[in-house]
């Protein structure tokens, strides 16, 4: 299968004066439809190698391709537009729009993106919303919802655009354990029905292993990468 | 309209803060709206009870003014003459029994001179010379002089002539050197006690816009090729227009302190929310939402707020007015400043509010700009 993101010698180091360097020499690539997960000590470096490749934030050396294309060229429009078409997010701490509905949370990436919404869209929230077990509380406003549920709008939203790729950051980290099984089954399922690209980020042991293929960083360097698939 | 809609979303979900910064926009419309007809009524009343009964600009010669009619015709062609009409003024002395008064007759066009002295409506006792040799007499002279209408009184005009007269009315200017002063009547008569018909003294001449007067006063010189001396009331009356004008520059002053402490509140106030929303606006980004529409969420709050602001300003401003006008009157009964209430004007102060509070919003606009995704996603 083909890689749909690739790593490129990457660097990034944070502060002008007091130097800090969190990763060093990054070299990776993922394949197209397959289920990664980024596991690491705190301050290894994960979230940065997320945020780097999701164009979130910029390496200080090296490249990240996206389907072929280089990022570290485009302007903030173009990675807005980038963003809004290939990628998917999830956060540890779910960032719903508390001012609005989960069923208008799930179609925001549509509306900022200008792009009508049409019967369809409707109709395909309605379906996400379904996948996702929510159809009961699609109108309730985002802040009237557990923690669980609020993630399972968020991975929702992710997938309104039909993302090739979705990241994610400990999408779990702050559920209980039934919850959390539940989301990484949901997850998986998303994978085989949609053919989505998944990367996680993951402090659970348990749960990585279910991913194809684990990364292990440490001190901003691949440590282990094992691949099962 | 995806900025629009969010942006209005955040005033509904903050919906105590938006009425707050709502009413402080309302407010100083409000006071914009207030001042505004206040110091326009006030100019209006003085420049009414000043010069509103009286010649704006006046065509006067050396000598008697013959062809008055086609003058009359010439100046009513001028842009912004509204009124023209004619006067024959001949001072002269008042002979009642054995007193003498000096009086000024006054001979006019009783009908076109309506326009300007409304001598109808100053008519307190009798009514308007009907016939040749009936006069209007003021109040302050009837009543000193113990005349009573149907009276018949000498007028003596020098090297003229004299001739007798029946009072037929009783008017009052509300000015005693008026009231004590005009002898009224119609043009012939007068023409009649100066021994020469077709002629009158004067052209007088009401503007529609009377801080015009001087230059639509030189128009009219141009016109009649400058052949008879022509006055205006502006440069008959420098202190008055110079009291007017300082009025409206207060006035002018007030409003814009009013607009630059709105402008600052808004401003403020949706610097505050850039904060609050701050997270909310790193999703959308990380969504797709570019910093332009970002900016523009702000940008429509600051509209939004300023539309609310204006429709409650003018609602509150009018509401001001009603109960000023309603409520503060003088011992007659008659509002103590009769306001003066211009749509224009009223109009014009929703519309700088809008205006301000959208340029208030470049602020918190820009601000958003700077919103970087990584900053929100770490800071949870």
């Amino acid at each position: 299968m083909a890689n749909t993101i690739e790593i490129r010698n990457v660097d990034k180091i944070y502060g002008n004066t007091v130097k800090t360097q969190v990763l060093y020499d990054i070299n990776l690539s993922f394949e197209k439809e397959s289920f990664n997960s980024i596991i690491g000590q705190s301050g290894s470096g994960k979230s940065t190698l997320l945020n780097i490749i999701g164009t979130l934030d910029k390496p200080t050396n090296g490249e990240v391709f996206i389907d072929g294309i280089s990022t570290s060229t485009m302007n903030k429009n173009q990675l807005a537009e980038l963003r809004g078409e290939k990628l998917g997010f999830v956060f540890q701490f779910h960032y719903l729009l508390p001012e609005f509905t989960a069923i208008e949370n799930v179609i925001m990436p549509i509306r900022a993106n200008k792009k009508p919404v049409t019967k369809e869209v409707i109709k395909r929230a309605n379906e996400l919303m379904d996948l996702v077990g929510l159809s009961g509380v699609k109108n309730n406003l985002a802040n009237n919802m557990s923690g669980g549920q609020q993630q399972r709008v968020a991975i929702a939203r992710a997938l309104m655009n039909q993302p090739d790729i979705i990241l994610a950051d400990e999408p779990t980290g702050n559920l209980d354990s039934d919850t959390t099984e539940l989301i990484y089954e949901l997850l998986r399922e998303i994978n085989k029905k949609y053919k989505t690209t998944f990367i996680i980020i993951t402090h659970d042991r348990r749960i990585a292993e279910k991913a194809d293929r684990i990364i292990e960083l440490k001190d901003g360097k691949v440590n282990i990468d094992i691949n099962y698939k | 309209m995806f900025s629009f809609k969010i942006a209005y979303r955040f005033l509904r979900s903050s919906i105590g803060q938006t009425i707050l910064i709502v009413l402080g926009i309302s407010v100083g419309v409000s006071v914009q709206v207030f001042i505004g007809s206040l110091i326009g009524g006030l100019q209006n009343s003085l420049v009414q009870t000043t010069i509103g009964n009286s010649s704006q600009v006046t065509v006067v010669s050396d000598d008697y003014i013959s062809s008055y009619s086609d003058i009359r015709d010439n100046v009513l062609e001028v842009k912004g003459v509204e009124t023209v009409s004619y006067a024959l003024d001949e001072p002269g002395t008042l002979i009642v029994n054995e007193n003498t008064s000096p009086i000024l007759m006054r001979g006019l066009d009783l009908e076109l001179s309506e326009d300007i002295y409304e001598l109808k409506e100053k008519i307190v006792q009798g009514k308007l010379p009907s016939t040749n040799n009936q006069v209007l007499i003021g109040l302050d002279l009837f009543e000193e002089l113990e005349l009573s209408i149907g009276d018949t009184i000498n007028l003596s005009i020098p090297l003229k002539g004299d001739m007798n007269v029946t009072i037929s009315g009783v008017y009052d200017f509300n000015v005693s050197q008026i009231n004590n002063s005009w002898i009224i009547t119609n043009l012939e008569t007068a023409q009649n006690v100066i021994g020469s018909t077709d002629v009158v003294s004067s052209i007088e001449i009401q503007v529609s816009d009377v801080f015009a007067a001087d230059t639509i006063a030189m128009n009219i010189d141009a016109k009649l090729n400058s052949n008879y001396n022509i006055s205006n009331w502006i440069d008959l009356n420098q202190e008055l227009l110079s009291g007017l004008q300082a009025q409206g520059s207060s006035s002018l002053m007030i409003q814009v302190f009013v607009t630059i402490s709105v402008v600052l509140g808004i401003a403020s106030v949706l610097a505050i929310t850039v904060i609050q929303k701050s997270r909310q606006i790193g999703i959308l980004k990380a969504m797709g939402v570019k910093d332009r529409t970002a900016s523009l969420i702000f940008l429509s709050q600051g509209f939004i707020l300023g539309i609310l602001g204006a429709i409650g300003g003018v609602a509150l401003g009018l509401l001001l007015t009603y109960v000023f006008s309603t409520f503060a009157l003088d011992p007659d009964g008659n509002p103590v400043v009769p306001l003066l209430i211009e749509a224009d004007f009223i109009a014009l102060s929703g519309l700088i509010a809008v205006v301000s509070a959208s340029l208030a919003s470049l602020v918190p606009a820009r601000k958003s700009t700077k919103i970087s995704i990584i900053e929100v996603i770490k800071n949870g």
